[in-house]
């Protein structure tokens, strides 16, 4: 299935360029989207894992939610840090 | 057996309790631990008299359900958190502390016994991410900007760690349709599943903090206050070292190639870590850069192990966890004392014309007897076995490496221990030696652990002996 290839192409392009990102990037709002980005790849991956001939596994579909679920908590303490950071930084 | 879920039940409900109730957070949390602990000892009587104990959450079995698993590795992990966690506990009531310190504990705790207990590998992830956040909160907690600036570091790097580790299960699970840690022995036998166990594995790399993957490590774990550091460096990056010893485990003969790779990495971390100990002008850092070098050790030892069905060489890397879990806990503290005591913590300081060396300092010394391996502790044991089974296959090049990262954390540790023990002239006549305190029996209590943890060192190998579920 063509559309099945699209889909891992784009989220293994994404895990890449995230991955990428993080490794070289020093600006703390930018590793906090590279994250996201990460994290957006990697469950596009997941929901093909889950596209089958026979119907939708929901299965990994749940592992997505509880991954978003994460995503937002851990994003949120990230930007709480940064924050902090920032005015440390101007102080 | 309701205990399994007890055990993690009873620390998160601790760590809502000490957000509701602030005032009463230091007893809450004592009450948590100590009962923790009465659960552990219960579950190893059980575990030694009946072998592994199993629990089915709400009666969904797997593939589809979430399954806790006691069998002896995992008491023994147990084990090891509760008697830290004792140590930790009563640090932090003697010591004042800051706010959101015991609900960041507790979970902590949760997180871990999760860790240990988990069956299956998407529960692993949870506990993980839960770890991974508790610990980033323990580390920001002192709030300076650098211990702030490590915390973003550390939490990144978690965060990526852990979201290879999801892309690893879901590759897993569409190789073999289940995520249970039963299927780790399927998925040796492709190559989708061998790649998935990579991805799994280099999510853990990051997590344990294993060279090259330990970059966030040490200014985490030396800019933390000093109870943190101790649970961080002690407890926390053993989640993911077990972890990789269970995949070894469950992936039996199948998982050489991440053997073989634990068993590289560990030794460069072994000696990538020790030379930067060795280098090092804080006490603090000496002591993060030993723990790069000690889970380098301690990878190395999964590693060379073999096939744990066919041997017994594992064992020795479950004691050395142990050992090195006690033993840098204690070190910690001690540092954390010394470094209050002397108001900085410059190893070019240690020497003291107005001060004698006192409990911390003796704290320290036992703590790195136990570190480098010298008997009787159980740090000597689990190196023992693991030459022992060396000698016995005639690889020698391994023996010779371990070797030598033990006289390099001889050397480093002697470092500090030197300048504590040397009296003679610039200590003054009128020198004054520390008064006792309740925050010194912490450290002093985890040392003497790690050394006579030796001579029990039958109590743990009996759990590990326990045949797997």
């Amino acid at each position: 299935m063509i559309s099945e290839y699209a889909f891992l192409a784009t989220g293994a392009g994404l895990v890449g360029l995230a991955l990428l990102r993080l490794a070289t990037s020093a600006d703390l709002l930018m590793r906090v989207l590279g994250l996201n980005v990460l994290a957006v790849g990697i469950a596009m991956l997941l929901l093909v894992s889950g596209m089958g001939a026979s119907g939708t596994d929901a299965v990994p579909q749940a592992f997505v939610l509880t991954g978003i679920v994460v995503l937002v908590g851990v994003t949120a303490v990230l930007l709480a840090l940064a924050e902090r950071i920032a005015e440390d930084r101007d102080e | 057996m309701s205990e399994l879920s007890l055990l993690v039940l009873l620390p998160f409900l601790a760590a809502t309790l000490t957000v509701a109730v602030p005032g009463r957070a230091a007893s809450l949390g004592l009450v948590a631990t100590a009962a923790n602990a009465l659960l552990v000892v219960s579950l190893c009587r059980e575990i030694i008299a009946r072998g592994a104990v199993e629990q089915v959450i709400g009666g969904w079995a797997a593939p589809l359900g979430i399954t806790f698993v006691g069998d002896g590795l995992a008491a023994v992990m147990l084990a090891m958190t509760a008697i830290v966690s004792l140590a930790i506990t009563a640090q932090a009531m003697s010591t004042p502390g800051r706010a959101g310190f015991w609900p960041l504990w507790m979970a902590t705790l949760g997180a871990l016994n999760g860790l240990f207990l988990s069956g299956d590998l998407f529960n692993l992830y949870v506990a993980f991410e839960i770890l991974g956040l508790a610990a980033v909160g323990l580390t920001a907690l002192a709030g300076t900007p650098m211990a702030l600036r490590a915390a973003f570091d550390y939490l990144t790097a978690g965060l990526a760690g852990s979201l290879l580790i999801l892309l690893g299960i879901a590759l897993s699970y569409s190789v073999t349709g289940r995520v249970d840690l039963e299927t780790v022995v399927v998925l040796t036998e492709s190559s989708n599943g061998r790649i998935a166990l990579a991805l799994i594995a280099a999510g853990l790399a990051v997590k344990a903090a294993l060279f090259p993957l330990h970059f966030w490590m040490p200014a985490a774990h030396s800019s933390a206050v000093p109870v943190a550091s101790a649970l961080l460096s002690a407890l926390v990056v053993k989640g993911a070292l077990y972890l990789a010893l269970r995949l070894s485990i469950e992936g039996g003969a199948g998982a050489e190639f991440l053997r073989s790779a634990l068993a590289v990495l560990g030794t460069g971390g072994m000696l990538w870590g020790a030379w930067n100990a060795l280098r090092a002008e804080r006490l603090k850092l000496l002591v993060a850069h030993s723990t790069v070098a000690q889970i380098g050790l301690i990878a190395l030892a999964i590693g060379v192990a073999g096939d744990p069905l066919q041997n017994g060489l594992w064992t020795a890397a479950a004691l050395l966890m142990l050992s090195h879990a006690l033993a840098k806990a204690a070190m910690f503290l001690a540092v954390g004392r010394i470094a209050e005591a002397l108001g900085h913590d410059r190893i070019s300081g240690l020497n003291r014309e107005e001060l004698r060396p006192g409990a911390a300092e003796f704290a320290f010394a036992i703590a790195a007897i136990s570190l480098v391996g010298l008997p009787p502790t159980a740090g000597f044991i689990g190196k023992w076995i693991l030459i022992e089974g060396l000698v016995d296959e005639g690889a020698v090049h391994w023996i010779a490496l371990l070797l030598l990262g033990t006289a390099l954390s001889a050397a480093y540790l002697s470092r500090v221990v030197s300048r504590c023990l040397r009296g003679g002239p610039h200590v003054s006549a009128t020198a004054q030696r520390l008064p006792w305190r309740s925050g010194d029996v912490a450290a002093l209590g985890l040392a003497t652990g790690a050394l006579l943890l030796g001579l029990a060192a039958a109590l743990p190998l009996t759990l590990l002996e326990v045949p797997f579920a």
